[in-house]
């Protein structure tokens, strides 16, 4: 097997992401699709620094955790306090920008 | 082939106004200008003083123009035609235009008639509209008129001409509607400016022929270079001269206004539609001789149109008991007359100012008995309730005959100088023409004396055939006073101006010296016969009006005279002619704009606001479609890089 | 530390530049369909738990792939902030919002199951055939960037080249941080019920004014189902558990006395028939 089969596994996690955002309407359950799709740009870029021998692909993965952990307290906060107000976590309730 | 006159100079060879009078001639126009401003603008205080301050201003025009006139009559007769430049007016292109006045014979004895008559009927309205709380307003108006229509005959170029011919139709308009209070006067001051601005529309496609053919439109220029201009556009330029001036002096076809102008109060009748503003018109066409005589077609068309002119109104004059719808009738015809004079070609231009002048003294003189006669009635205007009146208003008919002997052409009085002399040029010529002129002047001539006379026995002679309430009374001294001038000027001028020709060497300078041909019928001939048919006609009416018992209901009548009563069916055939296509038109248009264009417009904004409603439905809300959205417009990206980089 | 230095020591076994070695082609053919089976459950499975126990797996597994990728600090990493603190962080806003809260399988919006699925076997379509078509350089591998050992390594890029980057992370730390707290705050609406409320309201009730007795001082026995005995012998109700109470499986208050001997003051026959205060 060669490496281009990390990728394959990225791709597909990601497809997966995407599908899970477009489909479920639980709120927390959206925002760990956004999380997928992270963890798996996160393994697109380790695999590649493996190939051009160059730590930068890992360093930028390293920051991308740390962006998504700064990401998730802030989006969590934000579904807690509209689940306070509308007793709802469902990503259809907030439509109000309908027109 | 007339001598060149002086006013087909080249513009070099102009001479400018010199002298203290000449070089402020301008002041003619900017007197009553600046008065009908201030009577406007004064408001109620003015009332009671107002209108001798309009007397004063028509009074000090005249003075201004006898001073220019006798600063003139001392040049040499080859210098009268002086031009006064005033300012530079239009610098546009290739049209250099300068306002300015040209001092000539022709607009100086108009300037004189105006202000003369104008004057005189200033005073008149003084005491005429005492009664009225609006007096002060009439005058502006009046004064305003004499302004516009001195403008209209001093300016030296057409378009300064137009200026002042449209200021004269809106004092028409405003003067026939001065009691608009009453809808029939508004609707008569409408009828009136409408069919004016048929004829402005002659002389704006003249302005615009000119300008097209000769760059310019000022006198000086288009007169230069008219004798070299192509036949055609000569005969279309003066046919559209043509119409502005019938539209103007209400001749054949646009003549149904006037009789519906006698709405307005009398001494606008007799200053307006009687001695001055219909006989534009006349001056138009003399002043354009240069035109006129390179398209003789446009020459012939000029003396039908007189000639069909003068005989309609003298029809239409018999059936009138309205006694100034009579009158109007009658100055239709009169000024038939003149336009026919006018067509003669040269021969004719003098005779039709000569019978401009005395017709403006006679006929403003029978207006404004009339007026001191419906003053003396309450405001009585149908002749069939008048009568004997004579022993009541003595100063009236007094000066009411000596006006009716002149329209009638008996010597020695004003109108047999000038018409006479008309009746002799239309027999002047070749081939059928002279004849056929000629007996259509001559028998206007008895027509005329017919219902001239039927007018003033009707009026004065016979039986009382008064209402209950008439107490006849004669009119202030403020009112009979204009009319014995008048009366004196109707009697004398033509005497006067004939002797030794004076008249018609006054006006060389303009209409070119020329040798009278000779009629075919021999000139004592042509006397005679005047004199007899007048005689006859006078002799008809004395017996039928003055003898006979003239009933105070129009008695049933022969359909000619119903159709004389009715004018000769003028308006239905306007109507019929001219109204309703137009409204069909206007009707047609206004359909098409709405439901075409409207409909265009609005259904495109209906399109895209349904659009909007469709494509509004793309924002539903949800987050998940706008997810959706973002995904799928990614995914086509990464194709279509894709695609274009393999 | 020997655990850390046997870590640190894997890839060097899985792997030598480049080149992948048996055992990481197993580990990853091993790996790889629990990935995809994680991911799945978190696409379909119906409670909110089951999938963050699917993501969960995920990115432990994923923890494994970076320490075979020559990457064991990312590893490392991965599960301490992102299994560790992000997921528990998901865990307990679960909680908080409601754990059995499940979702319908209806679907709300008219034709998203078909659009989702389109574009998530578009995604994965497009992905996948570029990188099919794709040629990828041979493989260099990281042993000579990982020479002083992966961790410095990366500290040398981070706090040399990006130092710039990582301390604006570290603000952007900060700043969600603050986030949080101010977008989690809530106004008191309601006046603050301290103890001395708390005690006026009970009181207001009608309630005593003497506290309950502290756990165990009435207490007969330690076992659940054994009630306690107030002073005059009749059992406290609230000393048994409630769900023991409603299946019935209290014991008696004779039972009891039988068992400690002694004499109540009260008949526990009187007991059991009369009503209990």
């Amino acid at each position: 097997m060669n490496l281009s089969n990390y990728l394959v596994l990225a791709s597909l996690l990601f497809a997966i992401g995407t599908a899970t955002v477009l489909l479920r309407r639980n709120a927390i359950i959206v925002f760990m699709g956004v999380e997928l799709m992270l963890n798996a740009a996160n393994l697109l870029l380790v695999t590649f620094a493996r190939i051009h021998g160059d730590l930068q692909g890992q360093v930028m993965a390293f920051f991308v955790m740390v962006v998504a952990a700064a990401e998730v307290v802030v989006g969590l906060a934000i579904i807690v306090s509209i689940f306070r107000t509308r007793r709802s976590a469902s990503v259809d309730d907030v439509n109000l920008l309908k027109s | 082939m007339p001598i060149l006159r002086l006013l087909e100079l080249a513009p070099a060879q102009q001479q400018a106004a010199s002298g203290f009078f000449q070089s402020s001639a301008w002041l003619l126009v900017a007197i009553p200008l600046l008065s009908a401003a201030f009577l406007l603008l004064a408001g109620k205080r003015a009332d009671r003083w107002g209108h001798w301050v309009g007397v004063a201003a028509s009074g000090l025009a005249f003075l201004f123009g006898l001073g220019v006139t006798v600063s003139l009559l001392g040049d040499d007769a080859a210098t009268r035609v002086r031009s006064l430049h005033l300012f530079s007016w239009i610098p546009a292109g290739s049209l250099h235009l300068d306002a300015g006045m040209r001092l000539d014979p022709l607009s100086l004895t108009f300037v004189l008639l105006v202000t003369f008559v104008g004057t005189l009927i200033h005073v008149y309205s003084v005491a005429y509209m005492e009664q009225d709380p609006s007096r002060r307003r009439f005058f502006a108006y009046l004064n305003f008129f004499i302004a516009a229509m001195l403008l209209l005959v001093l300016a030296d170029s057409y378009l300064l001409l137009f200026v002042g011919w449209e200021g004269v139709g809106l004092a028409s308009y405003l003067l026939i509607g001065f009691w608009n209070h009453e809808t029939p006067n508004a609707v008569a001051a409408k009828k009136a400016f409408v069919m004016n601005r048929v004829g402005d529309l002659g002389l704006i496609v003249a302005l615009m022929l000119m300008f097209a053919t000769f760059g310019a439109v000022d006198f000086t220029t288009v007169f230069h270079g008219a004798p070299a201009a192509s036949t055609g556009l000569l005969t279309a330029t003066g046919l559209m001269l043509l119409l502005a001036a019938c539209g103007k002096s209400a001749q054949f076809p646009l003549q149904a206004w006037l009789g519906d102008a006698m709405a307005g109060p009398t001494p606008v009748s007799a200053l307006i539609h009687a001695a001055t503003m219909v006989t534009a018109g006349v001056y138009l066409v003399v002043r354009s001789a240069p035109i006129f005589e390179g398209a003789p077609t446009a020459q012939l068309v000029v003396v039908i149109v007189g000639g069909v002119t003068l005989i309609f109104g003298a029809i239409v004059g018999l059936a009138k008991d309205d006694i100034k719808k009579a009158l109007a009738a009658s100055t239709t015809s009169q000024i038939g007359y003149m336009i026919l004079a006018a067509g003669l070609g040269p021969v004719g231009y003098a005779l039709a100012i000569f019978h401009l002048v005395t017709h403006g003294f006679f006929k403003a003189g029978l207006f404004l008995g009339a007026g001191s006669v419906m003053h003396g009635m309450d405001d009585q205007v149908d002749m069939r309730r008048f009568g004997a009146l004579r022993k009541f208003l003595p100063f009236t008919w007094a000066t009411f005959a000596l006006g009716w002997l002149a329209i009638l052409g008996i010597p020695p009085f004003s109108g047999f100088w000038s018409k006479d002399k008309i009746i002799e040029a239309a027999f002047v010529g070749d081939g059928w023409r002279p004849w056929v002129f000629g007996l259509v002047a001559l028998i206007g001539a008895g027509i005329t004396a017919f219902y001239m006379s039927r007018l003033f026995f009707m009026t004065y002679h016979g039986t009382e055939r008064w209402t209950n309430d008439q107490h006849p009374h004669e009119s202030p001294r403020l009112m009979t006073v204009p009319m014995i001038v008048l009366a004196v000027g109707s009697a004398a001028v033509g005497g006067l101006l004939s002797i030794g020709g004076a008249f018609t060497i006054w006006l060389e300078p303009v209409t070119g010296h020329h040798e009278h041909g000779e009629p075919v019928l021999s000139v004592p001939v042509i006397t005679v016969a005047t004199l007899a048919l007048v005689l006859a006609g006078v002799f008809f009416a004395w017996r039928q009006y003055a003898v006979s018992t003239v009933p105070t209901t129009p008695p049933l009548a022969s359909g000619m005279t119903r159709a004389a009563r009715r004018d000769l069916y003028q308006d239905e055939v306007n109507e019929a002619v001219f109204m309703r296509p137009g409204q069909y038109l206007t009707r047609s248009l206004v359909y098409a704009d709405r439901r075409v264009l409207d409909a265009g417009v609005n259904g495109l904004g209906r399109l895209v606001a349904a659009s909007g409603e469709v494509l509004r439905r793309l924002q539903n809300g949800f987050a998940r479609t706008y997810a959706a959205t973002m995904v799928a417009g990614l995914l086509i990206l990464l194709v279509v890089v894709l695609v274009f980089q393999s | 530390m020997t655990q850390l230095s046997v870590i640190l020591s894997l890839p060097a076994a899985l792997t030598s530049g480049g080149n992948i070695s048996a055992g990481e082609t197993a580990l990853f053919w091993v790996l790889a369909p629990l990935m995809v089976f994680g991911a799945l459950g978190l696409l379909f499975a119906r409670k909110a738990v089951h999938a963050a126990l699917g993501i969960v797996l995920v990115m432990i597994s994923l923890a494994f792939l970076y320490t075979a990728q020559e990457a064991p600090f990312l590893g490392v990493v991965q599960v301490v902030v992102y299994t560790g603190a992000v997921m528990m962080l998901f865990l307990f806003v679960l909680m908080l919002v409601g754990v059995d809260n499940s979702d319908s399988l209806v679907e709300t919006l008219k034709g998203q199951r078909w659009i989702g699925a389109i574009l998530g076997v578009g995604t994965a379509a497009v992905l996948i055939g570029v990188i099919r078509t794709a040629t990828l350089d041979q493989a260099k591998g990281l042993t000579s960037a990982n020479a002083d050992s992966n961790p410095v390594g990366v500290a040398r890029v981070i706090f040399g080249q990006d130092i710039f980057a990582f301390e604006v992370v570290g603000v952007l730390l900060i700043t969600a941080a603050l986030g949080a707290l101010v977008l989690t705050h809530r106004q008191r609406l309601v006046p603050r019920v301290g103890q001395k409320e708390r005690a006026d309201a009970r009181i207001a009730a009608g309630g005593g004014l003497a506290p309950l007795a502290a756990p165990g001082v009435y207490a007969r026995s330690n076992a659940l189902d054994t009630p306690a005995l107030d002073p005059e012998g009749r059992p406290i109700e609230e000393s048994v558990p409630r769900v023991l109470r409603i299946r019935g499986q209290r014991r008696s208050a004779t039972e009891v006395q039988a068992q400690i001997g002694g004499t109540a003051a009260v008949d526990p026959a009187q007991i059991e028939e009369g009503s209990q205060p």
